[in-house]
């Protein structure tokens, strides 16, 4: 429609019949040339991630073209899946990530339900801290917590350095804020005509927001678990700080501390082990683009 | 339980107030009960560890006695915490405006490409940010290996000198700054091509038949529609990549020579690795005013803009 205006419009000016079309297809070729390119630096370190994973140490060590595979082998995947290591690893991932999003969904369903639609005594003085914890990034977090979780040991005898489950506790300071954030908007944007409706019906608050809210912003809730599972499946800095022996490593922290032995030849294994364990992120990405977009959009359009 | 009370408010008016005021408190009740769990974990998890980092950052080494501000003027005397803050400036800021200005000009192209294609462009573009941080760095340290580097065969094969990425300090700074703006890059992308999106066409039509040039819609047009998105995810960014420390831990652990340190390394270096808890919290509690500053300074600047409009 804009194209049709404005090529009425312009040849009476300057330019010649056609040129604007012309120009048009030029900017479409342009666009495609850079995108291209930026897709190739974009996805230059995964795809070299799996072809080397695809290499046999020896064909690692002996230096030929380290952009093709000369011998594909899987042999590097079959070491790591039968690996009790890298499998305790991945299970330990799973059952952090797992439980954390339940946590999560748990605490920021009901808070963002209260701060949407049932204004209390600082409520909103609430919205704005949830907002202003991101100031305090886990990077200034992790010593004092560090401190306080040997006095904790000291005091009450819970052993809590050292124990995965440590960070189930911690995680959801990373993900409450952004999926409490993410569903007070979803919560605003349901009619109040449906709150009425249903309290006229005699449903309480608690049926308000399982019979209601929570079928309606079923979008909403599916981006937000999305967010909570790839944000604590990817956490680096605290299964650093907190967990060191071997079995109680997340992958992250598990790929980075164990596998890597300085020698040069285990980089086939290292590529595969972080190939795998990008994979679940990567899985739910391809199948539920949408949500996982939705999710990342959702925190700016409302500002 | 509370469902009784608004059916008995419509079917008595006399007891109408009472039973209103009541219900009042009984929401706010419940919907302080429902948030409560969320004001537990922000305050036993975030505030009070913050607080006390503060309380950390006046004790001395074996954490037994009060020295005031003596971490902080141990600090100011090193060198070396100066170069910190430099390089966590340097890095921060460049990064985040090579990820911004990547940002705009890819979500263009992708805008520009017909409807059918976008999703597969946003598809295959999006990948670094879904990738765990952790896993792509280690894929960058491989393509930076000294002796395996691919990076160098391709230099060496056009004729080019080879690069020791993470052993000279000013390649070490570029490397950490390449691989931040990889991982952040899609980032601004995704929600520049969702502000593009919400800019109604008719505002191009009216520039185009007012001869506007393609730079000056974006002047005039795109740059003033996105201003809000661009604050925020300037600001979100510059406090997440201010705050990074995956990156740099994997790729250089702080070296060559402790150059490309920021707070957060230096502080684990510092706090976990030293055991000198009190002064890695001194170190990482100046992330906090300085995103404190910015986040001001963009949050004012939003609302300044919105009062406008």
């Amino acid at each position: 429609m804009a194209a049709s205006i404005v090529s009425g419009q312009v040849p009476l000016q300057k330019t010649k019949p056609g040129s604007m079309k012309k120009d048009r297809r030029r900017a479409l070729y342009w666009s495609y040339f850079f995108l291209i390119l930026f897709v190739v630096f974009f996805l230059t370190p995964p795809i070299y991630m799996l072809i080397t994973s695809l290499k046999s140490s020896a064909e690692i060590g002996a230096i030929t073209n380290p952009w093709f595979v000369y011998k594909p082998t899987l042999e590097n995947y079959a070491a790591l899946l039968g690996s009790a290591q890298y499998l305790t690893f991945f299970k330990n991932s799973a059952i952090v990530s797992v439980v954390v999003v339940i946590i999560t969904m748990l605490i920021s369903v009901p808070a963002a339900f209260a701060l949407a639609r049932m204004k209390f005594w600082g409520s909103t003085a609430l919205g704005m801290g949830v907002f202003l914890t991101y100031l305090i990034p886990e990077t200034l977090l992790f010593i004092p917590l560090f401190k306080i979780f040997a006095f904790v040991q000291d005091t009450l005898g819970i052993e809590m350095m050292n124990h995965y489950w440590v960070l189930m506790v911690i995680y959801p300071t990373l993900t409450v804020p952004f999926c409490t954030w993410i569903m007070i908007g979803y919560f605003a944007s349901i009619p109040k005509e449906l709150d009425e409706a249903a309290l006229i019906d005699g449903a309480g608050y608690l049926q308000m927001l399982t019979k209601i809210f929570i079928p309606v912003a079923l979008p909403g809730i599916i981006a937000a678990t999305i967010f909570a599972f790839t944000v604590s499946w990817a956490d680096f800095l605290y299964p650093m700080a907190f967990t060191t022996s071997a079995d109680q490593l997340v992958l992250p922290a598990g790929i980075v501390t164990i596998l890597i032995r300085g020698d040069v030849y285990a980089w086939g294994q290292i590529m595969a082990a972080c190939l795998l364990g990008a994979l679940p992120p990567l899985l739910i990405y391809a199948f539920l683009m949408d949500y996982y977009i939705a999710g990342l959009t959702a925190g700016a359009t409302k500002g | 339980m509370a469902a009784v009370i608004p059916a008995a408010g419509q079917s008595a008016p006399a007891r109408r107030r009472g039973g209103l005021a009541r219900f009042a408190r009984r929401k706010s009740t419940i919907a302080f009960l429902m948030a409560l769990p969320l004001i537990l974990l922000i305050g036993a998890l975030v505030v009070y560890p913050a607080l006390y980092s503060v309380h950390l950052a006046t004790l001395n080494k074996s954490m037994e006695h009060f020295v005031g501000l003596g971490n902080f003027e141990f600090l100011f005397k090193r060198d070396l915490f100066w170069m910190v803050v430099q390089q966590s400036v340097i890095f921060a800021v460049t990064a985040v405006l090579f990820k911004a200005l990547i940002g705009f000009c890819v979500a263009h192209f992708v805008h520009n490409v017909p409807a059918k294609g976008q999703r597969k462009w946003r598809g295959m573009l999006l990948i670094p940010w879904v990738i765990p941080p952790a896993m792509s760095t280690l894929a960058w340290f491989w393509l930076f290996d000294p002796s395996y580097s691919a990076f160098n065969w391709v230099f060496v094969r056009m004729g080019l000198p080879s690069i020791t990425w993470l052993g000279d300090p000013y390649w070490a700074r570029f490397s950490v700054i390449l691989v931040n703006v990889w991982y952040g890059a899609p980032f601004f992308l995704i929600m520049y091509l969702a502000a593009l999106k919400s800019v109604p066409e008719q505002l191009y039509e009216a520039a185009a038949i007012d001869g506007a040039s393609w730079w000056q819609k974006i002047w005039y047009v795109t740059l003033p529609m996105m201003r809000n998105i661009i604050s925020i995810t300037v600001l979100f960014s510059l406090i997440v990549t201010f705050a990074n420390f995956d990156i740099v831990r994997i790729l250089t652990s702080g070296g060559p020579i402790d150059q490309t340190h920021i707070f957060a390394t230096w502080a684990f270096k510092l706090g976990i690795e030293g055991n000198d808890i009190p002064l890695g919290a001194s170190v990482s509690l100046f992330m906090f005013p300085i995103l404190a500053i910015a986040a001001y300074f963009i949050l004012r600047d939003i609302n300044r803009r919105g009062n406008e409009a």
